[in-house]
């Protein structure tokens, strides 16, 4: 399709003032952080650092972000062993179910999260409850691996496709064992699959706020739930300012990450 | 074939390797079972739960059944204007996020060159990172009175506000990136070479875009819209922080579990997002939207 120059400069300008609506809100809490005003009004009048030392004393906010941290990677290191396994058997078996399988596992992040949540909450306060065994950390971590199996699945699926299995299958004639192959070939095969998988679990579990309201237990506050506490309380509000800016600061080092993973396969065999 | 016999692990392996069945059986078994038991379990006891009732006096449980709930869902004026009110914003976020993710994926993927495209894809990719409550939370600072958008539209007042609007507008924020990268995947797979031809046998743009640039867009867009109507129709958390007094189903939905402690009726209310998103997956499933997720 030939687009005439105006029709370039005009996406060249859309794609500009995209990029701007996405990047202003972002800017202004970076830039709010340092605003002396309690209540930010706004253009800033004095600018002060103060309230980042208060965030870093803020034990709450500390606290906070190591629940999520525990929870991330529980919720992550299950979600690696399901979906690694389901992308297996949806990739190199046929079997009775298999589309349905691979729609349910979609289910958990495309149904709205409030119904995720109340329907893992009623069910924990009626089957597991009874077992002794509270809403805590676990149930929080239960609820995150729920949806974070779907995005490790989809990674490794779409490696499996595309490796094929012509090189288990040489390993195999060459006299490996199945372990072997498993450990030499088809391992190393879905290494950055996993990890880019395994991030993105990560990442989605360390930002969830819907289900967690519903799964966590008492005194579990994971670092959404805690801004979110904090959000409507006016004297709380520059703290909460800095945390907004230290995750939006935090965000780059997944993005880079990522990018460093994808980095040989994107430049390499895409054909 | 050679059949060894060093190890247990290996003879356990190799007849695995021999019997697929099994194979299958073990790689479904956890997953299986997390997902169909736990999971599906979880949401048939809310789907029968909805028909349940509560005691008024003492706050417990009756499970007996009863369709009074969805009577109340479908005749009271409130949770009608509720419900029509949660679709037509979800419905609004998505189409907001269609006008703006098209043009700018279609500059990522076919006009920027292939460095400033790399840097276009993480600079669309970076925000997904920052947390969602961040986002919300800038907006609510954006859009306080006599904040930022006040200011700039002359003082305080001046700008939207708090409501409605600030909703839909924060909601098509939020999900924007995710409407923007299945539409740019797919058409990053679409081959240049077909738009020169279809060029060469003397198409113009409109028609191009009509005959080659259009299938390809539609199930990307459906695979982004999974995400941005289902995102939208749930949220409740959004809503408080920039909806004012605005009320979706989420936000009733959470009141009736949390306040007013009837978990029946919220699972009633509950069922028609769900309603509404199996319907949805399984309308679009038919244009392959599945598999751009």
């Amino acid at each position: 399709m030939t687009l005439s120059p105006w029709a370039r400069w005009g996406l060249r300008a859309f794609m500009f003032l995209g990029l701007v609506f996405i990047y202003v809100p972002l800017l202004l809490v970076l830039v709010n952080s340092f605003n002396g005003d309690r209540t930010f009004a706004w253009p800033p009048h004095d600018f002060t650092t103060r309230w980042w030392s208060a965030a870093w004393n803020n034990s709450g906010a500390r606290d906070a972000l190591w629940t999520s941290i525990k929870a991330g990677l529980g919720a992550t290191a299950i979600a690696l062993i399901l979906g690694t396994m389901v992308s297996f058997a949806v990739q190199r078996f046929k079997f009775f179910g298999r589309d349905t399988l691979s729609l349910l596992i979609i289910l958990p992040i495309a149904l709205p999260g409030i119904v995720t949540g109340i329907a893992l909450d009623s069910a924990w306060r009626s089957v597991i409850e009874p077992l002794g065994l509270g809403k805590g950390l676990f149930s929080v971590i239960v609820g995150h691996a729920t949806f974070c199996v779907v995005v490790v699945y989809n990674n490794v699926l779409a490696r499996l496709r595309r490796t094929g299995t012509s090189l288990e299958d040489a390993s195999a004639d060459l006299g490996a064992s199945p372990g072997q192959t498993f450990r030499y070939v088809t391992f190393p095969l879905i290494r950055s699959a996993l990890l880019a998988g395994g991030l993105l679990a990560f990442a989605l579990s360390f930002d969830e706020i819907i289900v967690t309201t519903f799964t966590a237990g008492p005194g579990i506050t994971t670092l959404p739930i805690w801004i979110f506490n904090n959000l409507f309380r006016p004297n709380q509000a520059p703290v909460v300012n800095v945390v907004a800016a230290i995750l939006i600061v935090l965000s780059v080092i997944p993005v880079w990450f990522a990018q460093r993973l994808a980095g040989p396969e994107t430049t390499g065999s895409r054909t | 074939m050679t059949v060894t016999t060093k190890g247990g692990g290996r003879q356990a392996a190799s007849f695995l390797h021999r019997h697929p069945k099994l194979r299958l059986a073990g790689l479904l078994s956890a997953p299986v079972l997390w997902l169909v038991v736990a999971y599906l379990g979880a949401l048939a006891v809310l789907l029968i739960s909805a028909f349940w009732s509560v005691n008024t006096f003492t706050g417990d449980l009756v499970k007996v059944f009863t369709v009074e709930n969805f009577r109340t869902l479908f005749t009271e004026q409130v949770y009608r204007n509720v419900a029509l009110r949660s679709v037509g914003v979800a419905a609004a976020v998505t189409a907001i996020c269609v006008v703006l993710a098209v043009p700018m994926a279609f500059f990522m993927a076919k006009v920027a060159s292939p460095k400033y495209r790399h840097w276009l894809v993480i600079a669309i990719l970076t925000p997904l990172w920052a947390s969602y409550l961040v986002k919300a939370y800038a907006w609510r600072v954006l859009l306080a009175n006599g904040g930022p958008v006040d200011w700039l539209l002359g003082g305080p007042g001046n700008g939207p506000g708090y409501g409605l609007f600030a909703v839909i507008l924060v909601l098509s924020y939020l999900w924007l990136p995710y409407m923007i990268l299945p539409i740019y995947a797919g058409l990053e797979r679409l081959p240049d070479s077909m738009l020169e031809a279809s060029a060469d046998l003397g198409a113009r743009a409109g028609r191009t875009f009509r005959a080659i640039v259009l299938p390809i867009l539609v199930p990307s867009i459906f695979a982004g819209s999974i995400f941005t109507f289902s995102l939208s129709l749930g949220d409740f958390i959004t809503v408080q922080i920039v909806g004012g007094k605005t009320q979706l189903i989420g936000n009733v939905v959470y009141a009736n579990i949390g306040a007013a402690n009837n978990l029946p009726f919220a699972a009633a209310l509950a069922t028609v997002p769900v309603a509404i998103m199996v319907v949805y997956l399984i309308a679009v499933r038919r244009s392959g939207a599945l598999e751009e997720l």
